[in-house]
């Protein structure tokens, strides 16, 4: 599904190598996780993928079923399937959630083609989707993300997972800011959306995260690169010892 | 003095060729007054403190610029509402447009008919608000107008009424040049809306004084007509009695040159004046609010809320101030003023001022220029929204604050729905 092959990027502003060089590859149908300490590059990785500005790619190549991603516009790698639940949702006043949910779901129906979903069909699903969030009618009423908790942003970004059925999600730090109680929600709408179509790109600093969305393969990030590929109990293995161990052995 | 004296000879260019209006005792008193007051403090220019950011010639001029009429092609604004419309076109009153001017809990009348009584209410408002609004800032083309205008409305509200009063404005000829004058009195817990629209005349001077008596509740919406080449000056001058509601919100969408003051004056203790406006111009748009707000009595709160998107080399100009008189505690004084400035051409030019004499007040301002939040646009288009599109929505998103002022729900979604289908027609 996605596939990133010698991935370096360097930030356009100043001289500074993040990715030194990033071999990944998501099957459909499977999670796989990324760890790794502070700065290791885990959040450069999910922004460059999405197409945000400010990075420079310098060698490498990232696709999406076979897409080019790295050549296109953010809106375009959305609509042909990429989503990043961001780690820190932006509070946009004065434009209701529901609006923006519905330009965005038919904004990228129109880039591919389809038919926009009608104002009654939205409104039916959105309801349905944000019930099984425990998000209620007056949060879709409100300007995005404003006032919100940090649960509530975080369960946002997850209805809008829903709603754009995306071919590749990533998640950055989706658990960051949320307590015992939200995360189990939040993973609850993650897992509803696993699917044998879909991959998933969970990047976590934590192994608890990986307790509800049970990865399939965990990578470990550190300076710029994987240095380490294993199974889930990769995540207990640094849940136990930290990241040092594994550093040490690498080095 | 010699300044003062060009000034004063600018009148005489300007009136060259004309003459006050004929009418009855009480009009023909006001206008004179009015003269006088314009002929001593002489025609706006350049170097006078309030004009440094606007130029006031095309204003000053004896003959209007041109403006050709620009075809929207779409339905009229408040068209679907149950209202009292009022049509003018080019500054002339048009019966056959227009509604009979009666309704519950209130009386209308034109200006050009109450004009030429011997004796009517109105002769305690007409040009009284506007000589208060003199000082301590002069506005003589506020003077002009008194002096000059020959038709507007002359409204006594007497009950809540709950149909708006519609004034619309249409710009036929390419060189008309309209002054209008509207009277409003609200009497003692009396309620009423008044919605404007339309570009007007080639140019445009209107005033507008309103008396908002104790427990009187004022609303005012109006949308300024998107000509590309009209001009206007317009004042809107309002005393607010105990507490009484003032709201007042302007949208304006091009335009070269626009003039829009607000002289509002709280004299009751715990009366509530808004005062907001949203505005956004591309190119040869020049879009200015100058705004005097005057708290004195106990306890009234204000607010002047001003949204101005620019683009192409563009300039808004914001020039407000609250006045805290002595004795006027507890006051409540907020003051925002920010351009979202859509390319490094445009221009905001703001100066907002404070002047207390009282020590117990909260008074609050600020003013910022910006770009688009470059974050949000990402989050936006990260979801698939194109680039446009989400400035389109980041637009809405700035200007919300100002719309946000217009309490009626079903007019502000009225605004809401107007500036979206100038945005989306501007992405064709």
């Amino acid at each position: 599904m996605l596939e990133i092959k010698g991935l370096k990027v360097k930030l356009e502003e100043e001289d500074k190598q993040i990715l030194k060089g990033v071999d990944l590859k998501v099957e459909a149908g499977k999670v796989h996780a990324i760890m790794g300490p502070n700065g290791s590059g885990k959040s450069t990785l999910s922004y460059v993928l999405s197409g945000k500005d400010g990075y420079e790619v310098t060698a490498g190549e990232a696709t999406l079923a076979g897409e080019d991603l790295l050549d296109m516009e953010a809106e375009e790698r959305a609509a042909l399937g990429l989503f990043l639940a961001f780690q820190y949702p932006v509070e946009i006043p004065g434009v209701g959630n529901m609006t923006f949910l519905r330009t965005a779901v038919n904004s990228q129906r129109k880039a591919r083609g389809e038919e926009e979903l009608s104002a009654a069909d939205f409104l039916k699903e959105i309801r349905a989707k944000a019930k099984t969030l425990k998000i209620d009618a007056d949060m879709l009423k409100r300007p995005v993300n404003v006032g919100f908790s940090g649960g509530e942003k975080k369960r946002n970004e997850i209805l809008q997972m829903a709603m754009l059925e995306p071919k590749m999600c990533i998640l950055d730090e989706t658990d960051s800011g949320l307590d015992v109680d939200a995360m189990k929600l939040v993973s609850e709408g993650v897992n509803a959306l696993r699917d044998e179509g879909r991959g998933f790109l969970v990047i976590t600093h934590y192994q608890r995260l990986l307790d509800h969305i049970k990865p399939d393969v965990v990578h470990i990030m550190a300076d710029g690169r994987i240095i380490k590929t294993g199974g889930p109990e990769l995540a207990l293995e640094v849940e136990k010892n930290g990241y040092a161990d594994i550093l040490a052995e690498m080095a | 003095m010699a300044a003062l004296a060009k000034k004063q000879e600018a009148v005489a260019a300007r009136l060259d060729g004309m003459t006050l209006p004929a009418g009855g005792q009480w009009a023909s008193e006001a206008r004179e007054a009015a003269l006088g007051r314009l002929r001593e403090m002489g025609l706006p220019e350049r170097r006078d403190e309030y004009w440094k950011y606007t130029r006031p010639d095309t204003l000053t001029q004896a003959d209007a610029p041109e403006a050709a009429v620009f075809e929207t092609g779409e339905a009229p604004l408040f068209g679907s509402f149950d209202r009292i419309k009022v049509v003018f076109v080019d500054g002339v009153f048009d019966a056959d447009q227009s509604d009979e001017l009666a309704g519950e809990g209130l009386s209308i009348e034109r200006l050009a008919d109450v004009a030429v009584k011997d004796i009517h209410w109105a002769k305690d408002l007409y040009g009284q608000l506007e000589t208060n609004g003199q000082k301590p800032v002069e506005r003589p083309l506020a003077a002009l107008n008194s002096a000059f205008a020959t038709d507007g409305v002359v409204i006594h509200v007497t009950g809540k009424v709950e149909k708006p009063v519609s004034l619309v404005y249409q710009h036929k000829a390419d060189n008309s040049d309209a002054i209008l004058h509207h009277v409003i009195k609200l009497d003692a817990g009396a309620e009423v809306t008044v919605l404007e629209n339309g570009p007007a005349a080639a140019r445009f001077n209107k005033s507008m004084e309103v008396d908002v008596a104790d427990g009187a509740t004022f609303h005012h919406v109006r949308a300024q007509g998107r000509d590309h080449e009209r001009r206007a000056v317009t004042h809107l001058f309002g005393r607010l009695g105990t507490e009484s509601v003032f709201k007042s919100f302007t949208l304006t969408v091009n335009g070269r040159l626009t003039r829009n003051e607000a002289v509002l004056e709280l004299t009751g203790d715990d009366a509530t004046a808004h005062v907001a406006g949203a505005c956004m111009g591309d190119g040869d748009f020049h879009h200015d609010d100058t705004v005097f707000v005057t708290h004195d009595a106990v306890n009234c709160e204000s607010r002047q809320v001003f949204k101005k998107v620019l683009r192409n080399g563009a300039t808004g100009v914001f020039q407000g101030k609250i006045l805290v008189k002595a004795g006027a505690q507890k006051t409540d004084g907020y003051q925002i003023s920010q351009s979202l400035l859509l390319d490094g051409d445009s221009q905001f030019l703001a100066k907002p001022e404070l002047e207390i004499y009282a020590d117990d007040v909260a008074c609050s301002h600020g003013s910022t220029s910006g770009a688009i939040d470059e974050d949000a646009l990402f989050y936006l288009r990260a979801r698939g929204v194109p680039h446009d599109i989400a400035t389109d929505l980041m637009v809405m998103s700035f200007v919300a604050e100002a719309v946000e002022e217009v309490e009626s729900e079903e007019l502000r979604d009225e605004i809401i729905g107007r500036l979206e289908s100038w945005l989306e027609r501007r992405r064709g």
